[in-house]
């Protein structure tokens, strides 16, 4: 049992992660990376919502969607149920903890729209884990996301300095450094077989 | 007459001028993921088109009953209820696409093409011109991930919407149609139009971080005055500019 739940947890930092094999969240994986700060502060934003999200809709996918067959519904309720708790988080967070509030809360808005949390609640339930299975896989995906953010945001920094060819300045020299990064986590592909298996 | 051609301009801009994958930079999630095959990329854009047409009829219609504070919530409502209804139509009809998008599909609700769309055009312009505005920049999504798939389809796999090619197709490249490879084709495909929009004299396209967001407005980060975009306030205000232009056009 716990030896499953390590499995699926490195899989999805690893083998399986958001950002590198599965393309979720590339919006902020390219747009906040820029500085190392921010991509630690978003990321455990990420984190902290996508483990909240998990928490909440599965319930709310178990006992109420499918008990009323009405599983047709589920992105309509989940977006809505992230978007809802995001922003009670947010009030919350303004509120009794203004210390968490000034590290997290200025990202939490963003992470509303962020495909990487819709994503990570729906393939859950694809993958048809019960709760302690979607509660490791969610951690995973977001730490997963956490590595690639930081090691991006280190690429970067050193690409700043760097004299990139005029036409690849930008945008495409930024695409290719992570095309780079991508291939590292390749060389990932089955280890999680190879300790597990 | 005159109407006539604007309507043709709202058209036209969503392909080339205005791309929203290769010029704004949006939608860049499924732009990488689904443009394995050529067959999955076009399902895609078809899809997403839909929604994009439908969600902003609708979203136009009702732009005098939304109010302003509950906006945001509305238009995802709205998004939402399209994609669910595209979602079903594909799994009853086209299982075969179904299970090649996978997840991709109700992940179009947080596409940020179409939430943009909604909040920069469809909430001020009438029906017909936010109508063909999405169709628009449907066309442009579907021509932007065509050519892609093209590229990472016939390299990776060797082959093209599943017929053979001679030479490539004995030895496909299979690093195109992994993730490094969409990352890698993405760049240099940036790299080109940049380059052809420079020799126009236009900008070059580039990661316009926060103000192209639909959520802008409401983001905190933007408060903070630490969102990366203040950092470039040349762009920034290029973007209100255009915005206004195409209010007064319509």
């Amino acid at each position: 049992m716990t030896k499953e739940l390590i499995a699926i947890l490195l899989t999805a930092i690893l083998t399986q992660n958001f950002v590198l094999a599965k393309f979720l969240g590339i919006c902020p994986f390219l747009g906040v990376s820029k500085k190392l700060n921010t991509a630690v502060g978003m990321s455990a934003a990420v984190i902290f919502v996508m483990a909240l999200a998990t928490a909440v809709t599965f319930p709310i996918n178990k006992y109420l969607l499918v008990k009323f067959d009405l599983e047709y519904l589920q992105t309509i309720v989940f977006i809505l149920v992230i978007a809802a708790l995001v922003q009670l988080v947010e009030i919350i967070l303004k509120k009794y903890m203004p210390a968490l509030y000034n590290a997290l809360g200025i990202y939490l808005p963003l992470i509303t729209t962020n495909c990487a949390v819709l994503g990570v609640v729906i393939l859950n339930i694809d993958e048809g884990y019960n709760f302690a299975q979607s509660m490791f896989s969610s951690v995973g995906a977001g730490l997963g996301f956490m590595l690639a953010m930081v090691m991006f945001a280190g690429v970067r920094e050193r690409l700043e300095s760097c004299e990139v060819p005029k036409f690849m300045q930008g945008l495409p020299i930024t695409l290719v450094a992570a095309s780079l990064v991508s291939v590292s986590f390749l060389g990932f592909t089955g280890i999680v077989e190879n300790i597990f298996g | 007459m005159a109407e006539k051609k604007s309507l043709g301009k709202e058209f036209t801009k969503g392909i080339i001028a205005e791309n929203p994958v290769l010029r704004l930079v949006l939608g860049t999630c499924p732009t990488l993921a689904t443009t394995t095959s050529v067959e999955s990329a076009l399902g895609m854009g078809l899809a997403a088109s839909i929604v994009l047409v439908c969600s902003n009829i609708v979203i136009s219609a009702l732009r005098k009953v939304i109010p302003d504070k509950v906006r945001i919530p509305a238009y995802i409502v709205i998004i939402a209820s399209f994609v669910t209804i595209v979602q079903m139509a594909v799994k009853a009809f086209l299982p075969s696409l179904d299970e090649q998008l996978g997840v991709y599909l109700p992940l179009i609700v947080v596409n940020c093409i179409i939430l943009g769309r909604a909040e920069a055009f469809a909430s001020k312009n009438p029906v017909l011109a936010s109508a063909i505005d999405g169709l628009g920049m449907g066309v442009g999504f579907t021509a932007a991930l065509f050519l892609m798939s093209s590229v990472r389809e016939i390299f990776g796999a060797g082959t093209f919407l599943g017929t053979n090619i001679p030479v490539i197709g004995n030895n496909p490249m299979l690093i195109f149609i992994l993730p490094p490879g969409g990352f890698f084709v993405f760049g240099i495909l940036m790299a080109v139009v940049n380059k052809m929009a420079e020799s126009k004299g236009k900008q070059r396209a580039e990661l316009r971080g926060c103000e192209a967001c639909p959520m802008a407005q409401n983001c905190s980060l933007n408060k903070k005055a630490e969102c990366e975009a203040k950092e470039k306030p040349a762009v920034k205000a290029a973007a209100p500019a255009e915005e206004k232009k195409e209010v007064a056009e319509a």
